[in-house]
């Protein structure tokens, strides 16, 4: 068995962690081939390399590859596909828009947002928001799957796998790149962070949103958002976490004026510690945190983050 | 310009789900079922498009029960001109898998021949993200999937993209699928006069075998369980004692 793993890289560098937490889920069915594609990915696939586990670093380099479009990328992919019984990814937004494209073009069905691999047919996965886990047995010859992996430990570092260039690509040309307006911040990413504060609808506004900021600083997290908080436009929808957002499982997750759709819940509900602050003592947040506290968030969340 | 909308029956998503105690799936009989609320929001965005004069038909299509037929009446009623439905099974609990969808609608895009497939980015039950993606490649189309914006310009559509960082924008060329994600628009809700006007508007019924297309499934599900589920803790009454707690358990320094 080989498998095929798309990393994820963004200006010619790696996500080492959704990488290295990706190779962990993947190391017990086979060989791991990392693939490192965009305009210039040299340092990525030198930082691939040192990942445990790793056994080949495959590097292609070519600006068609440099936004992550998914025609070029995908036809990429299928060129690769005859020599790995598995090709794998972390349940990124590129992912999810890639794979599947992939899946098509090779007649197998894909496998999105694994949560556990059982072997190397079997797959689980929620569905249903994650109010339900269903375990899927594949017949195809070639697996395609997601695999979300922020409950997972990522493989240590200290490996030296060899670097592999190739060439010679096609590009269908059928979309181009216009821009990408990717908010830059000092905050860790959300979906590897290890303390998350999250706001929601009753947090009020954007302006009022720079309080969990303020919270989130003082703790050295990352900021979350719900849904309805992103659509109400008090946070940008890089933020959202849940069904349809990022799913993440930190150390401790404080959801700040957020009631708890299952939609929400689907995103975070693996957080080792969570905890609830809102003024509503019926919100189903609190039948899932571990610490609750009904209060006004105006007066506690300043008081919490001058305590801290 | 025609822009043909794929659209699924899912369990409403205000119903609390039931996970069958005997493993072989999600409990569908008696429950509210309603239409995809991402495919809503693809049904407003062609329906938008119309009424700008930027589409002249608005195509749906939906794949599955017959009773589908009341999904594919409410998109008639938001503002679609035609319905077809691939009745492919009488069992609600058959969830036909994305790659097999895919291949219907392939069959009916040479049909129709549209310039445009709009589509909901992921159906709310299995949660797959995948439709759209592998129609386009199995049209050699562009794909422009979790739009948020649309714009049209000759023949390339601009697409604003929901990704992880942040937003990205590209402009692919027509024909293409847009998938669409949740910020793209609101759906209206039918006026009663909508909703009596779609009743008189076609509807077609086909079954997969007109297209010639095998549907079996790829993913053999062996089980379907209820997730561990996660206890209530404490309620604390302060600050001070919600510090002291999380400082118990490890959780802040």
């Amino acid at each position: 068995m080989n498998v095929l793993l798309l990393s994820e890289i963004n200006n010619g560098e790696l996500s080492l962690d959704a990488t290295a937490r990706a190779v962990t889920a993947v190391k017990g069915i086979g060989e791991i081939t990392v693939l490192c594609a965009g305009t210039t990915v040299s340092v990525a696939a030198e930082a691939a390399a040192r990942i445990e586990g790793v056994s080949k670093v495959l590097v292609a380099e070519d600006t068609a590859f440099g936004h992550r479009l998914a025609e070029p990328t995908a036809a990429l992919i299928v060129s690769l596909a005859q020599d790995y019984s598995h090709i794998v990814a972390p349940a990124t937004a590129d992912a999810k828009n890639i794979l599947p494209r992939i899946a098509a073009l090779l007649d197998v069905m894909v496998i999105s947002d694994v949560s556990r691999v059982v072997d190397a047919d079997t797959f689980e996965r929620p569905i249903y928001a994650g109010n339900a886990i269903q375990t899927v047995r594949s017949t195809d010859a070639i697996k395609l799957a997601s695999i979300r992996t922020s409950t997972l430990n990522a493989a240590s570092l200290g490996g030296a796998a060899p670097i592999e260039t190739i060439n010679g690509f096609d590009d269908p040309s059928l979309s181009e790149w216009v821009e990408d307006k990717i908010a830059e911040s000092d905050r860790p990413d959300l979906t590897s962070a290890s303390v998350i504060v999250s706001g929601g609808r009753g947090v009020g506004s954007e302006a009022d949103f720079a309080m969990i900021g303020r919270l989130a600083d003082k703790l050295g997290a990352a900021v979350g958002a719900s849904r309805a908080a992103v659509d109400a436009g008090f946070a940008p929808n890089d933020w959202q976490v849940g069904q349809t957002g990022k799913v993440v499982a930190p150390d401790l997750y404080i959801a700040i004026g957020i009631s708890g759709a299952i939609q929400h819940l689907a995103g975070m509900k693996d957080s080792r510690i969570i905890v609830a602050i809102n003024k509503d003592e019926e919100a189903p947040i609190f039948q899932i945190a571990d610490f609750g506290l009904v209060a006004d968030l105006f007066e506690t969340v300043p008081e919490l983050t001058d305590a801290l | 310009m025609k822009v043909l909308v794929p659209i699924k029956r899912v369990i409403d998503y205000n119903v609390k789900v039931r996970v069958k105690s005997d493993g072989s799936g999600v409990d569908l009989a008696n429950v509210k079922m309603s239409m995809n609320p991402f495919d809503e929001i693809a049904v407003e965005e062609a329906v938008r498009l119309k009424e700008a004069g930027k589409a002249n038909e608005v195509v749906v299509v939906s794949i599955g029960v017959k009773q589908a037929q009341e999904t594919l009446r409410t998109a008639l009623a938001m503002g679609a001109d035609r319905a077809i439905l691939i009745v492919t099974t009488e069992d609600p609990q058959d969830d036909i898998e994305p790659l097999a969808i895919a291949k219907l609608l392939k069959a009916v895009c040479e049909e129709e021949k549209p310039a445009l497939v709009i589509c909901g980015k992921q159906a709310i039950d299995n949660d797959m993200n995948a439709t759209g993606q592998m129609l386009s490649a199995m049209l050699g189309w562009a794909q422009a999937t979790f739009a948020s914006k649309v714009t049209f310009d000759g023949d390339r559509a601009t697409v604003t993209r929901e990704v992880d960082g942040g937003l990205q924008t590209i402009k692919v060329r027509i024909p293409a699928v847009i998938t669409v994600d949740l910020r793209l628009n609101e759906p209206r809700y039918a006026s009663l006069p909508n909703i009596m006007k779609s009743k008189k508007k076609p509807l077609t019924e086909k079954t997969p075998s007109d297209y010639a297309i095998d549907i079996s499934p790829r993913l053999e599900v062996v089980k379907t369980v209820e997730p561990d589920a996660r206890k209530a803790g404490v309620i604390v009454s302060s600050v001070g004692e919600l510090v002291a707690k999380l400082r118990q358990a490890g959780a802040i320094g």
